[in-house]
């Protein structure tokens, strides 16, 4: 469909709007559930994402304070847990079954529907109609299945946890046999179905939402909004949607091959097994081949969490700082490299699996490769801020400390990407401390930093400031706390999904410093829900958005009206002039240009 | 009903806070101007920020000296003191990356805070040689680690001497099974359809000559000569597991229907590495390194290094899986069956 189609077609919503605001509150057309609930607006549909997306991270982190109250205090019982999990925590203490499952959920959760789900779908949403002006999504119908289409998984999802073999079980990346097989664990059971059908329906949802931003992206930019004006969360919102159009389908499949062997007896992940007392008839199948399928989504999911992160990041960063973003293509062809090379180096999960060792170099080769546009992007940022005015908003210390967690993680990603040094690292707890460093908190960093920065476009009003910078220290100390000293324990060769290390003369020495980490662990998560509180509370007490573009910024969400209806503009679309990042003096005293000022008289476009 | 008590408690102590905080807001911006109250925002949080540097820095020292003592002692294998170095070489240049960028992040935060001194930033868009230079350092840096990294790789993957002793271990829910060649140093064909837990737990062929004299150890525990080479052949039972080798610095999947080999060479008996560690209860642990099931933490394996006369005796002292001739059972085990995973 063509920018002129969709903007007609949404006229007649938009005046339908504008009249409704001439006779403010006299009259609502549109009915509760659908302008709230089966909406079509973009802007409500990102904030569904968000909310659904901040009430599965609560469940997730919730998890984790569980499991390492296990890991802290091995020889401990918690009553409290009793309350929470029932059987499954008899007498307060956590039975190793159960352990497997919140781990496996917790990953689950984060990964897809917090990561993924919550911050791409509530990102793009919101931001790709309002930064390129359109009036809403190539398909706003399509966006709403996307959006049901995750609610559904997520319902599924959360009644697999109710289950009485409990839920899956078999690590968030689900390998067969142990995933495939109902007598290797219980969580291999119905569990693992449920499971199996959730992520299906996510798949869906995923598709059908990054279809559209990209047609979106591609076709409905206003006149004026050419490629190399958009800003550069567009560029990365673009580069994710096209990550999980291209890699999700392949995990799919993997999916579908293995309820196949699960439910009707083929043999494509199983060979020469024996358990529960006899021996299996499949041959011939290949436990590996399920590897090859998960990480070929698996690694491209890593940039499709870290992408948001890093276009909103660089936008917070320019105009916190007052600057242009230094080396705007760079960046762009950064992200086309790291998109590119996304796909390339999945076996790197895959080095001791006993892969072809030629195969191996083949793939360190790539990985590695991956860190020059990494670096790229990281002394871009440096230079963006290099000689600012920084002004310290909630959202721009997020974006610091997005690149301060970007880097370490990053770096210890060169170790693992390494196979020579991953042949020893491998799933221990280095893994653990290099990716919820680099694509855990780093990501969350990245949705924080958006969630300050268009919170007053997405509901009127400011965050609570002083409660943003709290939030902001202890996630950022407590995470390095948390994770810095698990670097140790994983150079210790400590195995990562142990339930219990007291049995093990190599690893039990770090008992005091788990215990440590534990600790910290429910510090932090205390202070999320100090975020979550604010959020919401905000959403009716924040202090009122006074005026259109509250930071100062170029982009054309904010000339929009304070509140923004269906339809986004009131009058005609703006019209785009320059690109994105001119921060610089307008001659009126001003220190920003925004897209929509033409270009003064002998002034050359960027 | 505690757990609702609870969730109560913790509604009401943020809600308390937010009001708190809201008030503060507010009574901020009843004492001063909005321009105001942002540059002694500024100031306090980019003074926070290079606070936070310092800190950091502290914290990464106290962490690293307390943690010195429990880290692995130094490499048993000769595979592992390469690792060792390119270990070291490794996390100098990251520790050198991540020190510079970090110092120069936290500086820029402070010095160029938002005064009322500056009115516009320096404008400054695009740099062609500094891009230039930071895409071509990076890539130089990784090309070298690349370069040592896949030295060690290929030395690490690359065929096992001849001479190398040929031990199987095999994983299962949840613990490992060790078989030993014997004395014709060649272990016997194995079929996943025998397997039978009272009386053959790897499915060896009894009818394979080979296999008369194979030693299998249900507990675990691995016998290694000290300087001597050892290929592993590894495999599993059921799903797949891992055997991992800290102390060796290796690792390799055991993995159902397909047959993975590791070699190394220890290079420190047990004994002297309790010295070494002056903990006389340091033993080599094999840890299942690929989650298993519920049991997976508690997949425990042991290695023991000896020298050659330690390891003869043992040896000697070890009775075949399978008795003599005269208690064999009647073969009546199914002859097709797949191929089995036949192991020179």
């Amino acid at each position: 469909m063509s920018n002129e189609a969709i903007v007609h077609g949404v006229h007649d919503a938009h005046a339908t709007h504008a009249d409704e605001h001439h006779h403010a509150h006299e009259h609502h057309e549109q009915h509760f559930f659908s302008k709230y609930v089966f909406s079509m607006d973009h802007k409500i549909i990102a904030k569904q994402f968000l909310i659904t997306g901040i009430i599965w991270a609560i469940i997730g982190a919730l998890m984790s304070v569980f499991f390492r109250l296990q890991l802290g205090f091995p020889d401990k019982t918690f009553p409290i847990m009793e309350k929470f999990l029932g059987e499954w925590a008899k007498g307060g203490k956590l039975d190793p079954e159960f352990y497997y499952a919140l781990v496996t959920m917790h990953g689950t959760i984060l990964v897809f529907f917090v990561l993924t789900a919550g911050l791409s779908g509530t990102f793009a949403n919101l931001l790709i109609p309002l930064q390129i002006g359109a009036r809403d999504m190539a398909s706003p119908f399509m966006n709403m299945l996307s959006y049901w289409f995750f609610f559904v998984a997520g319902v599924i999802m959360f009644i697999s946890l109710f289950l009485q073999t409990g839920p899956a079980s078999g690590g968030w990346t689900t390998y067969p046999p142990l995933s495939a097989l109902k007598e290797a664990s219980l969580g291999s059971g119905t569990g693992m179905d449920l499971w199996l059908v959730s992520m299906s329906l996510f798949v869906v949802s995923s598709l059908l939402g990054g279809l559209n931003y990209v047609s979106t992206i591609l076709n409905m930019r206003t006149k004026g909004m050419t490629m190399t004006r958009m800003p550069l969360t567009i560029w990365a919102l673009f580069f994710t949607a096209v990550l999980g159009i291209l890699s999700f389908p392949v995990l799919f499949s993997g999916f579908v091959l293995l309820i196949f062997d699960r439910s009707f007896g083929t043999s494509f992940y199983l060979s020469e097994i024996f358990i529960g007392g006899k021996a299996l008839p499949n041959v011939g199948g290949s436990a590996i081949l399920y590897q090859h399928l998960f990480w070929f989504l698996g690694h491209p999911e890593v940039y499709i969490i870290m992408l948001p992160g890093m276009g909103m990041a660089s936008e917070i960063l320019s105009t916190n700082s007052r600057k242009p973003i230094f080396g705007y293509f760079a960046m762009i062809i950064s992200l086309v490299g790291i998109t590119v090379l996304a796909f390339l180096v999945w076996a790197h999960h895959m080095f001791v699996t006993g892969m072809s060792p030629f195969l191996g170099s083949i793939f360190v080769l790539l990985t590695l490769l991956i860190a020059v546009p990494s670096a790229v992007k990281v002394f871009n940022w440096l230079t963006t801020i290099w000689r600012g005015n920084i002004r310290f908003t909630p959202a721009m210390m997020f974006a610091l400390g997005f690149v301060s967690l970007f880097i370490s993680g990053g770096l210890t990603g060169i170790f693992l990407g390494n196979s020579a040094l991953d042949i020893h690292l491998h799933d221990t707890y280095f893994v653990i401390a290099h990716f919820h460093i680099v694509m855990g908190v780093s990501a969350f960093f990245g949705m924080f930093a958006g969630i300050y920065h268009w919170y007053p476009k997405m509901f009127g009003r400011f965050m609570n400031k002083p409660l943003a910078y709290i939030h902001f220290f202890v996630t950022f100390i407590g995470a390095y706390l948390i994770f810095w000293p698990m670097h140790y324990e994983g150079i210790a060769g400590m195995p990562r999904r142990y339930y219990d290390y007291s049995a093990w003369e190599s690893f039990k020495n770090f008992t005091s410093l788990n215990a440590f980490i534990s600790v910290v662990v429910i510090i932090v998560f205390f202070a999320q829900l100090l975020f979550v509180f604010n959020f919401f509370a905000s959403i009716w007490k924040g202090r009122k958005v006074t005026t259109q573009n509250p930071w100062g910024s170029t982009t054309l969400e904010w000339t929009t009206p304070i509140n923004p209806g269906h339809g986004n503009w009131e009058g005609d679309i703006p019209e785009v002039h320059r690109w994105s990042y001119d921060y610089r003096d307008d001659g009126h005293g001003n220190d920003f240009i925004p897209q929509t000022t033409p270009l003064r008289p002998g002034e050359e476009s960027h | 009903m505690s757990i609702f008590i609870t969730v109560a408690i913790i509604f009401l102590v943020l809600m308390i806070v937010y009001q708190i905080a809201q008030a503060s807001e507010y009574a901020a911006a009843l004492r001063a101007t909005e321009k105001e109250r942002q540059k002694k925002t500024n100031y306090l949080m980019a003074s926070l920020l290079v606070a936070f540097f310092f800190f950091g820095l502290y914290a990464i020292w106290q962490c690293h000296f307390s943690l010195l003592d429990r880290m692995l002692p130094k490499s048993a294998s000769k595979q592992g003191e390469a690792y060792d170095m390119m270990f070291k070489v490794t996390l100098i240049t990251t520790g050198i990356v991540f020190f510079i960028t970090h110092a120069l992040l936290f500086w820029f935060a402070f010095k160029y805070k938002a005064t009322d001194d500056r009115k516009t930033s320096f404008f400054f868009a695009h740099n062609n040689k500094l891009e230039l230079i930071w895409t071509t350092v990076p890539a130089i840096v990784m090309a070298v680690l690349v370069a040592i990294g896949l030295r060690n790789w290929m030395t690490v993957t690359s065929a096992a001497p001849a001479d190398a002793h040929v031990v199987e271990i095999v994983g299962k829910q949840f613990n490992w099974i060790v078989r030993y060649p014997g004395t014709d140093k060649v272990l016997g064909k194995r079929n996943f359809r025998d397997i039978n837990d009272a009386t053959n737990v790897l499915g060896i062929d009894e009818k394979d000559p080979a296999s008369k004299d194979d030693i299998v150890a249900q507990n675990g525990e691995m016998h290694l000569v000290v300087g001597k080479p050892v290929k592993l052949i590894i495999g599993s039972r059921d799903v797949i597991h891992d055997v991992g080798l800290p102390h060796f610095r290796l690792k390799m999947d055991a993995v159902p229907g397909i047959t993975t080999t590791l070699w190394f060479t220890p290079s420190i008996t047990s004994a002297e590495m309790k010295e070494i560690t002056k903990n006389p209860n340091f033993v080599y642990e094999i840890s299942c390194d690929q989650m298993c099931g519920k049991g997976h933490y508690s997949m425990r394996g042991t290695i023991i290094v000896e020298t050659q006369a330690e390891y003869d005796k043992w040896l000697a002292s070890q009775a075949p899986y399978f008795a003599p001739p005269a208690a064999a059972p009647a073969a009546d085990s199914a002859t097709t069956a797949t191929p089995a995973v036949a192991v020179k």
